[in-house]
């Protein structure tokens, strides 16, 4: 049962070093890295089925004793993201990217996607603050790689965009960990929640520490004002890794807000939370409208994820039990959307030749395509029989439920301008004549099991969300402590 | 009085690590930023009492560290934090050499390989 705990750090680590050694035969390397991801699904998927039960998966490094070890700690939250996470790798795994740019021949790509996965789950399941601030380290040093990858000068130009302000954030981020364990006497999430004055009252100084850490989580999800790097860097990667970097980097950091607000520093955070609605409105608008403004489907999307994070950081800053639930549904049925958008638009270029809208048109002669494209696209929007109903109709009513109108009504209309956007996308590429004559290409069968197969996840939630809504539900029921 | 000498060491070395992470000349930017991990290294090296009476040993009997005795803990946390900084430091610097072998100049502001330039007309750029 303990050494469960262990294997979401453990899959990903050997996977990146066979990878590594493999890196001279790319098809066993290859293989190395699908079994890896396919083991790390496995995992996560019977964690999450445990966690589901009410089991919570628990490992006190070194077996020290309790106040001074090291713990690991998987509860329904972290195996829900697990999960999902490792449901997109397998995913973007099953995606070829070849011919957009080098990064997608080296043989470094597939270590450093198992090293990022590595922080990934380190992050979900650690129970450390210095902890998490390493994985965030970890996850930032194999973006930064896969970034760079490509070595032409945009790609080194857009690694160096997102170092400045991600590394001035890890600072920050260190800093406030170091600041509330000189306060709260320990690193651990349980004991540090309770030397900071458990959920009755906090000092001045613990607020101030709180504030930093969020200040640096903020610029790791890409919050406003913090998100110009997310743009900016992201276009430059192939599809499938472009997917992956969507669908799972900044919702590490939203975790990692929701894990500070609601569990380890609750009191704390209470003066913090009507900022960050603000911040959180603020995000939704900025990001939302750089989507209506752009042409390149991957500047479109990559402004759609730092809109789609203000809601999740909405529902947080509400603050109570229903919102921790809804902000935990919100980021799933986010992880899986957009990172099929991402390997979809990746399809759109090899069948329409750009991924400029004013390059694109007449793919609705390819019904296949249209009909994936569509389903996350409705769910992202928020139409009915997608998961993206459930999750912006819960925000929504929990933000009316709590007087706060403003957001509520900034919620919706953020709804209406994402309708606007994908129907840009969806006229200029899919009904528009095209402007060049295209010539249509097969498509690989391996990239429709794996887009097809997100399409039918977000329906399946999207029809029947009781199991999702019941499990985010008990999931939100984080730590010792009571919220609202 | 040597904590007051200590904060402000720390706020001047953030201060001028952001002056320079503000600045347009890329090598600069990353002593910056070199200098603004400095600062957040003594910050968490200060969250473990700034002392130098006592050794940080548990004395016989006891279960806590002495307040005599600085928090042998967050100095093994900024070890942590020194050896990532620094790896991502050489990280910047060789992106940023890297870049300039490529033919890029050294103002980073006239930078526009990954976001291009909006059209004249307002239309955002095509994509490179």
């Amino acid at each position: 049962m303990n050494a469960w705990s262990v294997l979401p750090l453990l899959v990903p680590l050997i996977t990146t070093l066979a990878c590594l050694a493999l890196r001279d035969r790319p098809g066993a390397q290859r293989w190395a890295s699908f079994t890896g991801a396919v083991l790390f699904l496995a995992v996560a998927g019977t964690l999450a089925v445990g966690t589901a039960k009410g089991v919570v998966y628990e490992t006190r490094l070194g077996d020290w004793p309790e106040p001074f070890a090291i713990r690991l700690r998987i509860d329904a939250l972290g195996a829900a993201l697990l999960a999902v996470s490792g449901v997109v790798l397998v995913a973007v795994l099953l995606v070829p990217g070849r011919g957009e740019s080098a990064t997608a021949s080296s043989p470094l790509l597939l270590p450093l996607v198992h090293g990022l996965m590595v922080g990934v789950g380190g992050a979900f399941s650690t129970a450390d603050l210095f902890n998490l601030y390493v994985w965030f380290e970890v996850m930032l040093i194999c973006a930064l790689g896969l970034i760079a990858l490509g070595r032409e000068r945009r790609h080194l130009d857009a690694a160096l965009r997102y170092l400045v302000l991600n590394s001035l954030g890890a600072v920050l981020l260190l800093c406030a960990v170091g600041g509330i364990y000189g306060i709260s006497g320990s690193l651990d999430f349980g004991a540090a929640a309770t030397g900071l004055g458990g959920s009755e009252s906090a000092s001045p100084a613990a607020t101030a520490l709180v504030a930093l850490a969020l200040l640096a989580l903020l610029i790791k999800s890409a919050a406003f004002p913090f998100g110009a790097w997310l743009p900016a860097a992201y276009p430059v990667l192939p599809t499938p890794i472009l997917a992956l970097f969507a669908g799972l980097l900044t919702k590490v950091g939203a975790y990692a807000v929701l894990r500070l607000v609601a569990e380890i520093a609750p009191a704390a955070a209470a003066p913090l939370l009507e900022p960050l609605g603000w911040i959180a409105a603020a995000t939704m608008l900025t990001g939302v409208l750089g989507a209506a403004y752009h042409q390149d489907l991957r500047r479109i999307l990559s402004f759609h994820v730092i809109s789609q994070i203000g809601y999740i950081l909405l529902a947080i800053s509400l603050g109570t039990r229903a919102a921790i639930a809804a902000a935990l549904v919100y980021t799933i049925h986010h992880i899986l959307v957009k990172a099929n958008l991402f390997l979809i638009s990746g399809l759109i270029r090899r069948s329409g030749g750009s991924f400029d809208l004013r390059h694109l048109g007449g793919l609705a002669s390819r019904p296949a395509l249209a009909f994936v494209f569509a389903i996350p696209a409705a769910s992202l929007i928020g139409l009915p029989l997608t998961s993206g109903f459930w999750a912006k109709l819960t925000v929504v009513k929990l933000c009316f439920a709590e007087g706060r109108y403003v957001f509520g009504i900034v919620a919706l209309l953020v709804g209406g301008l994402t309708l606007y956007s994908m129907t840009k996308v969806w006229i200029e590429a899919f009904w528009k004549e095209p402007p060049e004559p295209v010539y249509p290409r097969r498509l690989p069968a391996a990239a429709w099991w794996s887009t097809y197969s997100l399409a039918a996840i977000t329906l399946v939630l999207g029809i029947h969300p009781e199991p999702l809504l019941e499990f985010a539900a008990l999931a939100a029921r984080l730590g010792p402590l009571e919220l609202p | 009085m040597i904590e007051w000498l200590f904060a402000l060491t720390i706020g001047l070395l953030a201060a001028a690590g952001l002056y320079l992470v503000l600045g347009r000349d890329l090598v600069a930017v990353v002593v910056g930023l070199l200098l603004v991990a400095a600062a957040g290294n003594l910050f968490v090296f200060g969250a473990g009492r700034i002392t130098r009476r006592g050794a940080p040993l548990v004395a016989d009997g006891a279960t806590v560290l002495s307040p005599d005795a600085g928090n042998p803990l967050t100095q093994a946390l900024v070890l942590t934090a020194i050896v990532i900084g620094f790896a991502l430091a050489c990280f910047a610097f060789s992106l940023v050499l890297r870049l300039r072998s490529l033919g890029a100049g050294p103002d980073g502001d006239q930078y526009q390989f990954a976001e291009p330039r909006p059209d004249a007309d307002g239309e955002p750029g095509d994509p490179t």
